[in-house]
């Protein structure tokens, strides 16, 4: 039995004694969440070491029912005093709030167990042993990189790195019992280069992988982030204008995360979606396909069953630009008459909704290259800034920063201009996705176009 | 209430942490020759009611504790946390971060005094303290005004949520202190239909305070503003894009300012020279009607501290004076560095992270202008009323601010609501731009979280009413003129 199945085991057992305890004391349904992990993160600074943090964490999160009565709790202290109190508060809570006819755990029959689970590969027990020195090693030398790339890098924000390695439990009174563990390495290299007029240009580059051999080399994030930082050297504003649009795949990701907050179950029955209602309807261009897959081997939102125990699969949320269905835990499933898609998503402190596992853009067959030169006159974006988006309408404006496409060419750099265009709209006026997806974070999107957005500049 | 959430490290406590204690637990951590070593004991408890669709849905607590131990070795920093208070996983969080110094000699050790503190947040009566019920009562008392004032009124929901958090510091220097910071936040959401027309609004406010605070401002007062914010939006149309005026109301605003100006400021980025107003000490770096300062003696204000995180003790730090910059913000390594004394702005997010020169109440203050006169001097701009949150880029100061309410201004007159604005701009440009100042300050209700480096910490934000002549505005109405 390795380390990491000896430590799950013992967390599932102080689960199950939490949930016992819980039930003795007078809760109807009882779920315990357990969490314990270690990390290492180092941060080095102009060529010499700034950082060293090392610790370890635990975490015990306990959901109880009264009746129809819901109440969570949560505590880092595990001593003896610590767990009463947590079953104590979680139980006085529970009496003081309402009945809830909707809540509940799922039902029995719809438990998965260990023999359903998939081996998702996210655990590397070679992330674990990494040491401070291997760590500050790495670090210093994507750093380097950076430095060496261009004389015009004459400053830094630091490169880090960190490892981190969990276990979790999840226990419940309806009779699940289960574990998961996961590693995870990455590297940031953040440079920092004069521009004219005094401005400074800050850029980065980045790596992370849930198996250590599956990270970048410090050298190439390091030339990366130097390169993305020289590149917006003399960036600026221009002319307010309507123009086509293509998101590299960075900042493509981040608008896959605001359709992510439309289509999870709590937007819909709270009503906080512009979403409601558009289930088989076209939410998209026809060349839109949108994927929730918790089953990605190695990916970071990777995990074998849902926060309620379900067993994990693949959902297509958007097909052909048609909307197929929400992700729904099971109490926004009971709230909207349907069934759970096993997208529940607990958090440490007991509470769960439903979310997003792995949510990405199915990729298209031209590459970036390809559809960049497809474009004769847009404006090419790497990065966004701001909260501009309304979930309730769909309506979008964010600061963004990149460049200009002039000719099928990556031409002047651009900054301080706002894109805007309702989500509903922008979705549908994707005409180009390129072929270059890669699961690096949870929600991930290849480089896609849209064919015109409202550009305010100057 | 209170028996059951005494830290483990205060007298009362499972594990008290006495100046001996103290004493020799930084003697491990300077063992290997450090400059300066710092013990941060930390125990929040935390609350959470959310009412929604009529009932009071959930009710959640959390319980955090712990040590962080700091040592520092000229810039480089080791650190390490336990959550167990037991003098040998102490020990062993403090030579984990002693690794940092390893190669140098053993320091002397230090003789530990207590510090005595102001008293900015003495609540009558803390919220934990409070049985539920009373929590639940102001929860409905916000959804049933909400609901009664409006038909147009579909969905509301109520949150509240509370904490205290104690904390014991002890550093090498020889100082140790001992705070309790009580917080408190009530918001109010709802969302109105009208038609095909769908629009969300929300109030809220809070700070170091008790349930007093609904004494001065109700469930329902709260509940009033979501339900206007929701039914104006529902007219509002497409906002103009280009360059314009913008005035900023007071209050909320404030939070531009902390995004655009107040983070450049903090002395970390100007210690490494990546700020916009790095060596720029003693320029002019904005409109000469412009005074900034960092306020953390502001009673009860949600920013406010008695000590900061490193057992220093915060005043008011005056960033801008007249437009002149007059100083940063500092932690006590970024002091060392400028070779002056921390000024109280060293904080954290929890034992679980290292301090870092942080704001607590950042403030633009007073002119002489009547409000009015503001607004009448603007031929075509926007009015920025309410803020859903910014971002800026430190290195050169450009911003985005997303307004949740803001309003056309034609012919020195408010008209038409705009929906989807945002405001984007470089910080100091948009300084140097502010041309007209309100004699209206105002601190923004308490609600404003800031977030840097993945470490949160709640923080206030205040001013006037400000003309800023010519900020970029991000609207999808393209204007022909």
């Amino acid at each position: 039995m390795s380390e990491a199945a000896k430590e799950a085991a013992a967390l599932v057992e102080l689960g199950r004694s939490v949930v016992d305890r819980a039930i003795a004391a007078g809760a109807d349904v009882a779920e315990a969440g357990v969490h314990s992990g270690s990390h290492l993160s180092v941060k080095v600074r102009m060529r010499e070491p700034e950082l060293v943090e090392e610790a370890g964490s635990r975490a015990l999160g306990l959901r109880v029912m009264v009746g129809q009565r819901v109440a969570s709790t949560y505590t880092s202290d595990f001593s003896a005093t610590g767990q009463q109190t947590l079953i104590e508060d979680a139980l006085e809570l529970a009496r003081l709030s309402e009945p809830d006819e909707h809540a509940g755990p799922p039902d029995p029959s719809e438990l998965s167990e260990e023999a359903q689970w998939k081996d998702l590969d996210t655990f590397d027990e070679a992330v674990s042993l990494i040491a401070a020195d291997e760590a500050l090693d790495r670090a210093l030398r994507g750093e380097r990189a950076a430095f060496d790339y261009d004389p015009r890098i004459t400053n830094s924000e630091g490169a880090s790195f960190s490892r981190a390695r969990g276990v979790s439990a999840l226990v419940t009174s309806g009779g699940f019992a289960g574990s998961d563990c996961g590693t995870y390495a990455s590297i940031f290299v953040n440079p920092v280069a004069d521009d004219e007029d005094g401005k400074k240009r800050s850029g980065y580059h980045w790596s992370a992988s849930r198996h250590y051999a599956d990270l970048e080399e410090s050298e190439k994030v390091g030339a990366e982030a130097a390169r993305r930082t020289i590149a917006q050297l003399g960036a600026r504003k221009i002319p307010t204008q309507e123009l086509p649009v293509v998101f590299d795949k960075d900042a493509a990701r981040s608008i896959l995360g605001l359709l992510a907050g439309c289509v999870t179950g709590g937007s819909i029955w709270r009503r906080s979606s512009y979403l409601v209602g558009r289930v088989d309807s076209q939410v998209a261009s026809d060349l839109v396909t949108i994927i929730d897959d918790p089953l990605v081997a190695r990916a970071p939102g990777s995990r074998p069953f849902d926060g309620e125990g379900l067993l994990s699969r693949r959902n297509t949320v958007v097909q052909g630009g048609v909307l197929q269905t929400y992700l729904l835990d099971s109490y926004s499933a009971r709230k909207l008459g349907l069934r759970s898609t096993a997208s529940a998503a607990r958090s440490p402190s007991g509470g769960i909704s439903a979310s997003t596992s792995n949510f990405f853009l199915v990729p298209g067959s031209i590459s970036r290259d390809q559809l960049i030169a497809d474009t004769s006159h847009g404006l090419y974006v790497t990065g966004m800034m701001g909260f501009g988006f309304n979930g309730v309408t769909g309506d979008f404006s964010r600061g963004a920063s990149g460049f200009l496409i002039r000719n099928g060419e990556l031409a002047d750099p651009v900054s301080e201009v706002t894109i805007s265009l309702n989500l509903d709209q922008l979705l549908q006026r994707i005409d180009a996705i390129a072929d270059d997806l890669e699961h690096r974070t949870a929600i991930a999107s290849p480089t896609f176009r849209v064919s015109s957005m409202t550009l305010a500049g100057s | 209430m209170r028996d059951r959430y005494i830290a483990p490290f205060s007298e009362r406590g499972t594990h008290p942490i006495d100046a001996h204690t103290a004493e020799r637990l930084l003697g491990i951590a300077l063992e290997k020759g450090g400059d300066y070593a710092d013990l941060f004991f930390e125990y929040s408890v935390s609350g959470s009611y959310v009412y929604d669709e009529q009932i009071l849905k959930s009710a959640q607590r959390a319980v955090s504790m712990g040590l962080g131990v700091r040592v520092m070795k000229g810039d480089a920093t080791g650190y390490a946390y336990c959550e167990e208070l037991s003098f040998d996983a102490m020990k062993r969080a403090a030579e984990t971060a002693a690794q940092i110094a390893a190669g140098g000699h053993s320091v002397d050790p230090v003789r530990i005094a207590m510090r005595d503190l102001p008293s900015r947040y003495a609540v009558p009566v803390e919220s934990l303290d409070v049985e539920g019920v009373a929590k639940k009562a102001i929860l409905e008392r916000a959804d049933r005004a909400a609901r009664a004032s409006d038909p147009r009124v579909v969905r509301v929901d109520a949150s509240f949520a509370e904490s205290v958090r104690e904390i014991l510091v002890a550093n090498s220097l020889g100082q140790m202190a001992r705070d309790r910071q009580p917080l408190l936040r009530f918001g109010v959401r709802v969302i109105a239909e009208d038609g095909p027309n769908r629009q969300s609004g929300s109030s809220g406010g809070g700070g170091r305070v008790g349930l007093e605070y609904f004494e001065r401002l109700s469930p329902e007062w709260h509940a009033e503003q979501a339900v206007q914010q929701a039914l104006v939006m529902l007219d509002a149309r497409e906002a103009p894009a280009g360059e314009m005026d913008v005035v900023l109301a007071p209050g909320d605003s404030g939070i531009l300012l902390h995004e655009a100006v107040g983070h450049g400021l903090e002395a970390d980025f100007n210690r490494k020279k990546t700020s916009n107003y790095s060596e720029r000490v003693g320029q002019k770096v904005a409109s000469e009607l412009c005074t900034v300062v960092d306020d953390a003696a502001l009673p009860g204000s949600r920013g406010s501290i008695n000590v900061d995180d490193e057992g220093q003790l915060p005043t008011r730090s005056v960033l801008i004076e007249d437009g002149v910059l007059r100083g940063y913000m500092q932690d006590r390594h970024s002091a060392q560095f400028f070779g002056t004394t921390p000024d109280g702005h060293g904080r954290r997010q929890s034992f679980r992270s290292h301090p870092m020169p942080r704001m607590t109440n950042t403030m633009l203050l007073a002119g002489e202008d009547a409000p009015e006169d503001i607004i009448r001097s603007v031929t075509r701009g926007v009015y920025a009323k309410k803020f859903g949150g910014g971002q800026v880029d430190i290195s050169n100061g450009d911003f985005v601010f997303s307004l949740t309410e803001g309003y056309l201004i034609e012919n020195g007159k408010i008209t038409a609501p705009l929906k989807g604005v945002n405001l984007i701009g470089n910080g100091p440009d948009a300084m140097r731009k502010v041309v007209m100042l309100g004699h209206d300050f105002e601190v923004s209700d308490g609600i404003w979280t800031c977030g840097k480096e993945g470490q949160s910490v709640p923080v206030g934000v205040g001013c006037p009413t400000i003309k800023i002549s010519s900020m970029t505005v991000g609207g999808t109405q393209v204007s022909a003129g």
